[in-house]
């Protein structure tokens, strides 16, 4: 079980192998890798920066780890968010959870994702030709995390 | 009160955090934002949209309507964008 906001990136392979480590009862483990796309809008972004909110952001991670782990039973969860300035290609997010069988696994994965991403205090703000932008909340991602409410 | 802005609203107002003493009657989460408003041009245009004024006291996101206490952290910010 772990939550962790950091600058430095996180290797998938590494992590993957430390949350299964002498876990025999786990059957599957679902991995979800978030990564700094080159375009947004049309334009070509160069960099991407996350700014978040220190303290609320491992709370609130924290929290939803918990509501994935009352629903879904799963031998652990792992979740690593980055912060600060990220280049395309780059990876932001890692989402792992380890279950005994695959839709426990899969399903809990995206919730975590949907949730995280309109719940967790971060802010990416984009490099591009014409300046610097925040980026806008999209309506699609209220929805994917209203799919999760029942 | 400890008064917390990110992303946009922290530089459209040009400050990430500020102590204020807002008077007995602003009660709620909601007066506080409008309260806010009259700190200075900048806090006004900041705010004036409260659709997209999000706001967490002691780090849990709340509605408008959430009481306030003295001594609570409060942070204004943009709907969040992570992941």
């Amino acid at each position: 079980m772990a939550v962790r906001v950091q600058a430095e990136d996180f290797d998938v392979g590494i992590e993957h192998a430390a949350l299964t480590q002498g876990k025999t009862a786990i059957g599957g483990v679902a991995l979800f890798v978030g990564l700094v796309r080159d375009m947004a809008g049309g334009q070509p972004v160069s960099a991407m920066t996350l700014e978040h909110y220190p303290g609320m952001t491992e709370k609130q991670l924290e929290a939803i780890e918990a509501e994935a782990r009352r629903r879904w039973p799963l031998d652990d969860v792992l979740i690593i968010h980055r912060h600060g300035r990220l280049e395309p290609g780059d990876r932001i997010v890692l989402v792992a959870t380890a279950s005994a069988h695959r839709d426990a696994a899969f399903e809990s994965c995206r919730f975590l994702m949907d949730w995280l991403k309109t719940k967790a205090p971060f802010w990416k703000l984009e490099a591009t030709p014409e300046g610097e932008r925040w980026v806008e909340a999209k309506e699609s991602d209220d929805a994917a995390a209203a799919r999760w409410t029942n | 009160m400890k008064i917390l802005y990110f992303a946009w609203l922290r530089t459209k107002i040009g400050v990430a955090t500020e102590t204020v003493e807002p008077p007995a009657e602003v009660a709620t989460v909601g007066a506080l934002v409008e309260w806010l408003k009259a700190r200075s041009p900048q806090h006004a245009d900041a705010l004036a949209n409260s659709k997209v004024v999000k706001v967490a006291v002691n780090q849990e996101h709340v509605p408008y309507d959430h009481p306030l206490s003295p001594g609570d952290e409060v942070a204004l910010f943009p709907p969040v964008t992570g992941g």
